[in-house]
């Protein structure tokens, strides 16, 4: 899968149309392991081919954005623009991971080291 | 093969809720020191890469004759997804420890839980370049040697001096092709970042 998606024109031009000629996404709070699901039945006539394909993607669940690009076949860092506009136009609602600055959290961490042992 | 995918682009997509708290743990390490036979072994999805491509990075190290002064460098990771409860679910994210993917490498970092160094003992030396990365950037981790069967065995003491580990580093061992061992690796590592948990506090 990996293997004919990487055969597709990764071109020059591509990700700069995506982000719509911006520098900076309208949103910055993406991150890899940021969880994103779609709101259904929000109209999807007017949005461009990525943006229907982003909203489309997770209609049935929510995915992570590192997930999001590698199924669409988009570098994060290209992602976040269509992902910030999603947002602002009410298509996807984000579940964004814990704040750095709570981390590292106590419970937390013990709720990852009992998750790990029970899980195998 | 095409149009049937077009056709159904989430067919075969395995969904969250999207109520979990996700976690990331960054997998760091040499190329070819088992980053992604390890995240394959934990991953309960088939491990997923993205790619970024990093501009005039890598500058100075790759030969740039005849080409214009900036240059871009694609960088691949490999990810995979662990649920370890209904609430919680745990990334983990491959990432190259040499020093031209820094920007990559902190970008990742944030965020993270620890990092997992996944050392090659037949490359020691590009290994302690991973530890390096992580130092700069702050960010927690423990190291795990990754055992292949041509792998010339060192005493622990001998790795560490090599790594310039200090001494409450976790170094623990592993075959990054199980799933028991590749966890066993990543509780050691976060048994440690308890033990930093009440100092980082504020």
């Amino acid at each position: 899968m990996t293997a004919s998606r990487r055969g597709r024109d990764s071109g020059l031009v591509r990700p700069f149309v995506i982000a719509g000629g911006r520098p900076i996404p309208s949103r910055n709070h993406f991150d890899h392991h940021t969880l994103v699901i779609s709101r259904p039945g929000t109209p999807r006539s007017h949005l461009t081919a990525e943006h229907r394909r982003v909203v489309e993607l997770c209609l049935p669940g929510a995915l992570s954005v590192a997930e999001i690009g590698s199924h669409l076949d988009l570098p994060v860092s290209v992602l976040c623009f269509p992902l910030a506009d999603l947002m602002d136009t009410g298509h996807i609602i984000t579940r964004a991971p814990i704040p750095t600055a709570q981390l590292p959290d106590e419970d937390l961490l013990r709720a990852v080291l009992d998750g790990l042992r029970r899980r195998f | 093969m095409d149009s049937a995918a077009a056709s159904n682009p989430t067919a075969g997509i395995s969904y969250l809720g999207g109520h979990e708290t996700t976690v990331k743990i960054v997998i760091t390490g040499t190329f070819g020191a088992g980053k992604t036979t390890f995240i394959g072994s934990l991953s309960e999805i088939q491990p997923l890469r993205t790619e970024e491509q990093m501009t005039a990075a890598s500058a100075g190290t790759d030969d740039l004759k005849g080409l214009p002064d900036k240059t871009t460098t694609t960088v691949a990771m490999d990810f995979g997804r662990l649920s370890l409860s209904n609430e919680l679910v745990l990334y983990l994210f491959g990432a190259p420890g040499q020093e031209r993917f820094q920007t990559f490498l902190a970008n990742l970092a944030r965020g993270a839980l620890g990092a997992l160094v996944l050392v090659d003992t037949r490359r020691l030396g590009e290994s302690f370049q991973a530890i390096d990365r992580l130092e700069e950037l702050g960010l927690a981790y423990a190291a795990a040697v990754n055992t292949f069967p041509d792998t010339p065995s060192y005493s622990v003491e001998r790795l560490r001096e090599a790594m310039d580990l200090s001494p409450q580093t976790p170094l623990v061992f592993c075959d990054a092709r199980d799933r028991y061992s590749s966890r066993d690796a990543l509780t050691c590592l976060v048994e440690y970042l308890l033990t930093l948990s009440p100092e980082l506090a504020r």
